[in-house]
């Protein structure tokens, strides 16, 4: 009984996001340009040089980049932070804690529903990517690597989410918090390793990536794949990124029972 | 003309004072062009800690280009993103309707509302930037060269506002476009990119001509940094995709706003 009303909630999230498939259609290529702008881009950088930068060669980079950018259409929520905060601005959250449902079990579900159809609309064009740049390509060469790399993913996304819905609860007290969303997509873009990996920074921030969150969005679940942290180093950021996601969880529990403290139900 | 001019005064004198009331925002919004700006430096500063040059560029080169780039689309951003950036909510509520109602051309009165004043704060910083990067170039450009930078934004700025634009009128079609806004950045991510890195493709022919990102920053920056070359041949690539797009995406807003059937009315 209780699972089947979860169910219910995928099945909407899916018909509802289904809706807006030439969103995602038009999404994926326009997300794929920088791409390619960054391959050429680092192309030239090791054109230049040497063929190694920090320990990454020009194959490794692009293979890196792949990862990321795969990880980032599987697990980084898109619009989930802005509905959220917009149903507690209007007021519309009212009608959910009606429901024999938590909000934050609703929200899930519905998360998990858009991601599983964003992968699968742009599967194709990554899919196609990644065949352009197979020659670039490694397959873990450990087994146990694929575990890993399943565990510190699905961490990273529940950790995304989190922040994100922690970050929506503020609606509760702001009226506007594009703001404080645009400050901690910036945070995100370089420090999650969007833009490069983390590992090529100089030595001295090396302390500070290890426990930023923000390594464990994108970058870190990235390494793993490449089989470029392994033994106790992997052991250590698994346990980080789990400090990371318990933090995020609670944050977004506390938040939640505050702000519905505070709550007024705008227009309802 | 003049009725226009003085309909869009009145719109930044409503802009200006909407955005005096909300002060802790529009303080945290100049934090926020802030800290993007200085994480592209650190970025620049690990690569050039590696190499000299990507494709013949130098460091403080880069950084004049990222400058441009944030002076182009911060003047965009002031003048016309809130406003492009609403109007698939417009065509979603139908409220769009009060807009084609309006006595001025439609796609002027939907580009004009808002005016975005902390975004001249990023211009500025802008240029400070470009100025101190010149002075590490050992560059003084003359008047002339000034001048042609100068013209050069105005055309980025130009090819800035058709890209949202025709982004934000696809929204005749799809419904919730909020991830074309997203599209508008991602694909601004190239024009931070030197020019010269992108070798001779289809994928440099389109971003060149027909959705010209790649040139859109690099034609001033290089017009401005290098002024031992000719900047002629960069400057009429940059006006040719310019009209190409400020044109395509009219016709693609007439063709739209042909079939709006408005919402719930």
């Amino acid at each position: 009984m209780t699972l089947a009303k979860y169910i219910k909630v995928f099945d909407i999230g899916l018909q509802n996001t289904f809706v807006y498939r030439w969103n995602f259609l038009l999404l994926s290529i326009f997300g794929s340009a920088p791409l390619v702008g960054a391959i050429f881009f680092w192309q030239a950088i090791f054109r230049s040089k040497v063929s190694v930068i920090n320990g990454y060669y020009y194959s490794s980079m692009i293979f890196y980049f792949m990862i990321t950018v795969f990880l980032e259409n599987l697990i980084t929520p898109t619009e989930d932070e802005w509905q959220i905060a917009g149903e507690i601005r209007d007021g519309r959250i009212s009608s959910y804690l009606t429901k024999p449902m938590s909000y934050l079990g609703y929200r899930i579900v519905l998360f998990l529903s858009y991601r599983l159809l964003y992968i699968a609309v742009v599967l194709i064009p990554i899919i196609v990517l990644a065949w352009l740049l197979r020659d670039h390509l490694r397959m873990p060469e450990h087994a146990i690597t694929w575990l890993a790399f399943a565990a510190s993913t699905a961490m990273a996304a529940f950790l995304q989410f989190f922040i994100a819905y922690a970050l929506a609860m503020i609606a509760f007290w702001v009226l506007e918090i594009s703001t404080i969303i645009f400050i901690l997509y910036s945070f995100e873009f370089f420090l999650s390793g969007h833009v490069f990996p983390l590992d090529i920074m100089p030595a001295w921030l090396q302390g500070f990536i290890r426990w930023s969150p923000f390594t464990y969005e994108l970058f870190f679940p990235a390494q793993v794949f490449m089989e470029r942290v392994q033994g106790a180093a992997l052991v250590q950021g698994l346990l980080i990124e789990a400090g990371w996601l318990l933090l995020a969880w609670l944050a977004a529990r506390i938040l939640w029972s505050r702000g519905l403290k505070k709550y007024q139900a705008v227009g309802g | 003309m003049s009725r226009y001019l003085e309909i869009y005064w009145m719109m930044i004198r409503n802009s200006l004072i909407r955005e005096m009331s909300f002060k802790a925002n529009f303080l945290l919004w100049i934090v926020v062009e802030f800290l993007w700006f200085v994480g592209q430096v650190v970025f620049l500063e690990v690569i050039y800690g590696q190499v000299n040059n990507v494709a013949g560029w130098s460091k403080w080169e880069c950084v004049l280009l990222i400058g441009t780039h944030q002076i182009t689309s911060q003047i965009f951003q002031a003048f016309f993103y809130v406003n492009l950036a609403e109007l698939p909510e417009l065509v979603r509520t139908g409220r769009l309707d009060l807009m084609l109602l309006l006595p001025v051309d439609a796609q002027f009165a939907v580009s004009t509302r808002k005016f975005g004043m902390d975004n001249i704060i990023n211009v500025l910083v802008g240029v400070a930037v470009v100025v101190f990067c010149l002075a590490q170039l050992h560059v003084v450009p003359t008047a002339m060269h000034v001048f042609l930078y100068l013209v050069a934004i105005g055309f980025g700025v130009a090819i800035h506002y058709a890209v949202l634009f025709g982004l934000a009128t696809a929204s005749f079609w799809i419904v919730r476009a909020q991830g074309l806004i997203y599209g508008y950045f991602n694909i601004f991510n190239i024009a931070r990119i030197p020019e010269s890195v992108f070798p001779y493709s289809l994928f440099k022919i389109i971003f060149t001509y027909f959705l010209p990102v790649i040139i859109v920053a690099n034609v001033p920056a290089i017009t401005l940094a290098r002024s031992f070359q000719s900047p002629w041949a960069g400057l009429a690539q940059l006006a040719i995709g310019t009209v190409f797009i400020v044109a395509a995406t009219r016709v693609f807003w007439r063709f739209a706003l042909r079939r709006y059937s408005s919402a719930s009315s």
